[in-house]
């Protein structure tokens, strides 16, 4: 056995009509290994683990399993040979409970009826074993995404695991949970199974990784030992470019205030007081669950306010409808792009067309639409926001996570906004487009804009803020600035309790 | 199906045009060939003239069901509209007469908002459940239109309302303007009117907005619950407008028009490429679609198939437009 790898494909291809993929990619994967996929969106990562998973065949080359070649008729077949993949979009059932959707398709049986007895005290016992704090008899809906994240992972300890496949598993965690994630890695290195792992977040894999293999547009640029590189060197290797030009520097307005927050409470979140002022970055950092999302939404109108007072320029917004609000100069992005932002169906000139269509930067007051100069003004955006050419009139379904972000910043353009918040708005983005997304957010500070920028991502809020806010159990547990702005102070105030008392 | 399985060279042509328009070129290429075969009147100039007469009113339900299918929901409830409005219009114009017999016009004209107005009133629930208590348009435009027929039933004991005024009939049922039928020319009027509103107003926009993704729309500024109640309106609106044209046609107000519309109005906008899901469809497509589904139904006839089999086949290809549909919108998403 020893003499091949676990996995391994030969030059691996996908040609999709027009577009290569992946172009003839080598990538080994031994046993008690973690090895990591590396690149921007698009450069055919996805690709390479979704012909590994059975999601997808390959147009030429071979997957090699323990030195046999093998072809995965489907998913259920490649989990059948022992490599299961955690997928970024997860394939829980949201209406069952845990236990019923880590036995999905295989469910313990008692003469022709589920024994659902059975099921839940193995569930059970997985995750204990796995050492996930999860009630087997939740409602999968109830859980935070970190916890079903570790459903999710449980169901693949079904069968006899040989490949684990991580797509980017720690893009909704807490440095907390990814710590968990990462005892449980080694704990899988340990009993032999191999682990490809995809992330963006390169700090993280010093600490699991054994290799790393970089791609670039579909073609493999190269595998070096973790040991005998640098995260310099890697993203050198993935974009061309130095990392100390990934976060701008930001230039300190220090303009007049313009969001005004008093004692705003509501369901998870209590008393919160600070303002923002335009010409600065403002920061905002917690755990998942803190509710540092929740605040800005609630801001916004988008969950009920209970009591305080939200103030715009001296104007009482409190009880302003959302639409409203956003009108007055604020707006807000979304964290979940699919959901919530792009209309996936249409191209992003339709999605921009929106904004531009309710705001009052084209066409006047009017009710008809002057779709010439709407047009015009979307291009100009889609410009701005580099946007390339060839995907303008593509659906923006089709388009990699990064892309998509770029056209969910552009909507923030569309309409006169002085205050712009961000809310989580680099995930899923690699590290190239986020550079150009900073930048994006450099702009618009410097040209005196007030920006939010909410990350559960700590350099990133670090690096862009000129002022933090930290949340802990809805309450805002510190506000720094300056040199208190370091990761100890933060972290300390991650965990702060006096919100948890209330 | 297969062409569409297919992934040679020879069937891009066709792909191309499937995922632009959707179905309907084929379903139409489809049914000239195969009614031409089984009919010589059928291509007739004549008889074309005579279907494009006869889809006036279908044409412009059609439109209304688009409205509502584009901002993400149906509307079952458009032959309950159409009903209700020749009841009350039919009885409100006898009722009107009967008081002012010199200014019949005024009569007709009363007459014709009663009708409007009870119309409005099916939209406006239906708009108020959908957008405000979010209750599924399918159980909400159901039960509309169980309410509505129910009405128009209990106002006229099942029995036609007759007696009304002639100068309706003559004028929107049989009149025409310069040789061309008032309905024709209504049809016209409120095609060129529906699309300006879909494809130059800014509240045409908000309604593809609010069917593409309505949370997306609620953080651009659109106010989702007008736009949704405003789509359900306008087209319980545009039934009442067919209804009158309806009456006038049957000189009675009757109880059991337009039973067949729901069914007929939503196929013609699904095989015209308009999405289920909502957020797509064009108004030029929709006039076509309904075209074709009267152009099928002239077919069937002049083949003498009986109108129970056209039941069945007219179910069938509703059926088979939405099979259609979602293959399209899949191509759609992931650009194979």
């Amino acid at each position: 056995m020893s003499a091949h790898p676990l996995i391994e494909t030969r030059a691996l291809t996908k040609q999709y009509p027009g577009v290569l993929a992946l172009n003839a990619v080598d990538f080994d994967l031994n046993a008690g290994e973690v090895h990591v996929l590396f690149g921007e969106n698009g450069a055919g990562k996805s690709t390479l683990i979704s012909m590994l998973a059975g999601a997808n065949s390959p147009s030429r080359g071979a997957v090699v399993l323990e030195g046999r070649e093998v072809k995965f008729d489907s998913v259920a077949d490649a989990q059948a040979k022992g490599i299961y993949t955690v997928f970024q979009e997860f394939s829980l059932i949201p209406t069952l409970t845990v236990a019923q959707n880590i036995f999905l398709g295989w469910e313990p049986m008692k003469g022709p009826f589920i024994d659902h007895r059975t099921m839940r005290k193995r569930a059970h016992d997985m995750l204990l074993e796995l050492g996930f704090d999860i009630d087997p008899t939740d409602i999968t809906s109830h859980l935070s995404r970190a916890q079903q994240q570790m459903v999710e992972i449980t169901k693949a300890f079904h069968g006899d695991l040989k490949v684990l496949i991580l797509d980017e598993p720690t893009a909704s965690l807490t440095d907390k949970e990814v710590d968990h994630l990462f005892e449980f890695v080694g704990a899988l290195k340990a009993k032999g199974v191999g682990i490809v792992y995809i992330s963006h977040r390169i700090q993280e894999f010093s600490r699991i990784a054994d290799r790393v293999t970089v791609l670039r547009d579909g073609g493999k640029i190269g595998t070096v030992d973790i040991s005998e590189t640098s995260e310099d060197a890697l993203v050198e290797m993935m974009t061309g470019r130095a990392i100390d030009e990934i976060y701008p520097k930001i230039k300190q307005g220090g303009g007049d205030v313009l969001l005004t927050v008093e004692g705003l409470r509501t369901a998870g979140i209590h008393d919160a007081t600070f303002e923002v002022r335009a010409g600065e970055v403002l920061g905002v950092a917690g755990l998942v669950g803190s509710g540092k999302s929740r605040l800005f939404r609630t801001i916004m109108g988008l969950t009920a306010r209970d009591r305080g007072t939200v103030k715009l320029r001296g104007k009482d917004i409190s009880h302003a409808p959302t639409r409203a609000i956003i009108r007055d100069g604020i707006y807000y992005l979304s964290p979940d792009r699919k959901a919530e932002g792009l209309d996936l169906a249409k191209s992003s000139k339709d999605n921009l067309a929106i904004n531009l269509v309710m705001g009052d930067k084209v066409g006047g007051q009017g009710q008809l639409v002057r779709w010439s100069e709407v047009n015009a003004e979307a291009e100009t955006i889609s410009d701005y926001v580099e946007l390339h050419e060839g995907y303008r009139n593509k659906p923006v379904s089709q388009l990699s996570g990064g892309n998509q972000q770029k056209v969910l910043f552009g909507k923030c353009f569309g309409q006169n906004a002085d205050l712009i918040i961000f809310d989580e708005p680099t995930v899923g983005v690699d590290m190239g487009t986020r550079a150009a997304l900073y930048l994006l957010i450099k702009e618009l500070a410097e040209s005196g804009k007030a920006v939010v920028v909410i990350s559960s991502d700590l350099p990133e809020v670090m690096n862009l803020s000129h002022r933090m806010i930290v949340l802990a159990h809805g309450h805002i547990s510190a506000e720094l600035s300056g040199d208190d702005m370091t990761e100890e102070q933060v972290l300390k105030f991650f965990f702060d309790e006096t919100g948890a008392k209330r | 199906m297969t062409t569409e399985a297919t992934k040679t060279g020879a069937f891009d042509p066709i792909r191309k045009i499937f995922i632009k328009v959707g179905v309907l070129p084929f379903f139409l290429v489809g049914a000239l060939i195969i009614f031409t075969a089984l009919s010589d009147k059928f291509l007739s100039l004549q008889n074309l003239v005579n279907v494009a007469r006869q889809s006036v009113y279908l044409v412009l339900v059609s439109m209304g069901q688009m409205l509502v299918l584009i901002s993400g929901g149906f509307d079952l409830s458009v032959g309950t509209s159409i009903a209700l409005t020749s009841v009350v219009s039919a009885l409100g114009m006898v009722w009107l007469a009967g008081i002012f017999p010199d200014a019949i016009w005024l009569a007709i004209a009363l007459g014709a908002f009663m009708g409007f107005a009870a119309a409005i009133s099916i939209g406006l629930i239906n708009g108020i459940g959908v957008a405000y208590f979010e209750v599924s348009p399918f159980i909400m435009t159901l039960g509309a239109s169980s309410v509505g027929a129910g009405l128009a039933l209990f106002l006229t004991g099942g029995v036609p309302v007759s007696g009304m005024p002639f100068a309706f009939a003559d004028t929107f049922g049989f009149g025409r303007l310069f040789g061309v039928p008032v309905p024709v020319i209504i049809a016209i009027l409120c095609i060129i009117v529906m699309w300006l509103f879909m494809s130059r107003t800014r509240l045409g926009t908000q309604v593809y907005a609010v069917g593409g993704n309505i949370k997306a729309a609620h953080l651009s500024a659109i106010n989702t619950k007008r736009t949704l109640m405003m789509a359900y309106v306008i087209c319980a609106l545009i039934a009442s407008l067919t209804g009158l044209l309806l009456t006038a046609r049957v000189e009675s107000g009757e109880a059991n028009l337009g039973s067949t519309i729901a069914l007929e109005s939503i196929a013609a906008c699904v095989i015209a490429g308009v999405s289920l899901r909502g957020g797509i469809g064009r108004v030029e497509n929709v006039v076509l679609g309904a075209f074709f589904i009267v152009l099928v139904q002239n077919g069937m006839n002049l083949a003498q198939v009986s109108s129970y089999m056209q039941m069945v086949l007219l179910g069938a290809l509703l059926i088979l437009a939405v099979i259609f549909d979602q293959m399209r919108y899949r191509m759609i998403l992931s650009g194979n």
